[in-house]
């Protein structure tokens, strides 16, 4: 199986009072439950199911995805800049593992 | 491709061919995908059987999606966002997948914006349906049509 990876897209720097746009990815093949492999025994389901995106230790926005997200889920959403500090990004698979990615924006 | 939906009117058609879902699902006693009432009950769950209104959310979906694999599903919504008046949570369903849900989305006023955009799976040609949650407990709904060539389920 291929690796899960996180990748997220934060602007180093925004002026003040700005919207950025933030864009997160994980490599992951979302199993729905539903399909079969190969031999026709079907592959049990395991996809994302959430996604946190939090600035400063404050959660901005939440995502839980159902198994009509597809593979390599992935997500864009919008970010009022205000101050300098570091996102934490986390995704939770069924199962209860989780991937984390953090970045971190200046704003000027 | 930008759509600003209106309920939209379901085609003569697509309404024989929902029947004809409808009744095979009957027939083999097992619904295989869900259906316009399902969602229907799906909304009428979150909101508590309020009433639900048009307006406000425009919805970025293609007209015909290629693969239904990864279809773009993309929504913004008016919304000045500030503490006292802002988008809780939206609400993403399909009515021709294996199941209702396809993702949900939760919003603070720090976002400044009420936007996202994700991919999805679609099984079959369908309507999307955007379901906005406002902090004062009010909702907003929008639907498009989504014609998809192959099917996106896998097995």
């Amino acid at each position: 199986m291929a690796k899960i990876k996180p990748r997220v897209k934060v602007p180093k720097s925004a002026a003040a009072g700005d919207i950025v746009e933030i864009k997160a990815l994980i490599s992951h093949p979302m199993h729905t439950g539903r399909a079969k492999d190969k031999k026709g025994n079907k592959i049990p389901r395991k996809i994302i199911n959430k996604f946190v995106a939090s600035f400063e230790g404050q959660d901005v926005f939440t995502a839980n995805f159902e198994p009509a997200v597809s593979a390599n889920p992935y997500i864009a959403f919008p970010f009022k800049a205000s101050k300098s500090g570091a996102f934490t990004f986390t995704w939770v698979e069924d199962g209860g593992a989780e991937y984390t990615a953090s970045k971190k924006m200046t704003v000027a | 491709m930008k759509q600003t939906t209106k309920l939209s009117t379901i085609s003569r058609r697509h309404a024989l061919a929902m029947l004809g879902a409808a009744g095979a699902a009957v027939l083999t006693g097992v619904p295989a995908y869900a259906d316009g009432a399902a969602v229907a009950a799906k909304i009428k769950g979150l909101t508590g059987g309020k009433s639900v209104g048009e307006g406000a959310i425009t919805l970025d979906l293609p007209e015909i999606a290629e693969n239904g694999n990864a279809v773009k599903v993309a929504f913004s919504i008016d919304s000045p966002m500030t503490a006292d008046n802002y988008v809780k949570a939206v609400h993403v369903m399909a009515d021709g997948n294996p199941t209702p849900d396809v993702a949900s989305f939760n919003f603070t006023p720090a976002m400044g914006a009420c936007s996202a955009s994700t991919r999805m799976r679609l099984a079959k040609t369908q309507n999307i349906v955007v379901l906005a949650e406002m902090n004062d407990g009010s909702f907003k709904q929008a639907q498009a049509t989504v014609k998809v060539t192959i099917g996106g389920c896998g097995g």
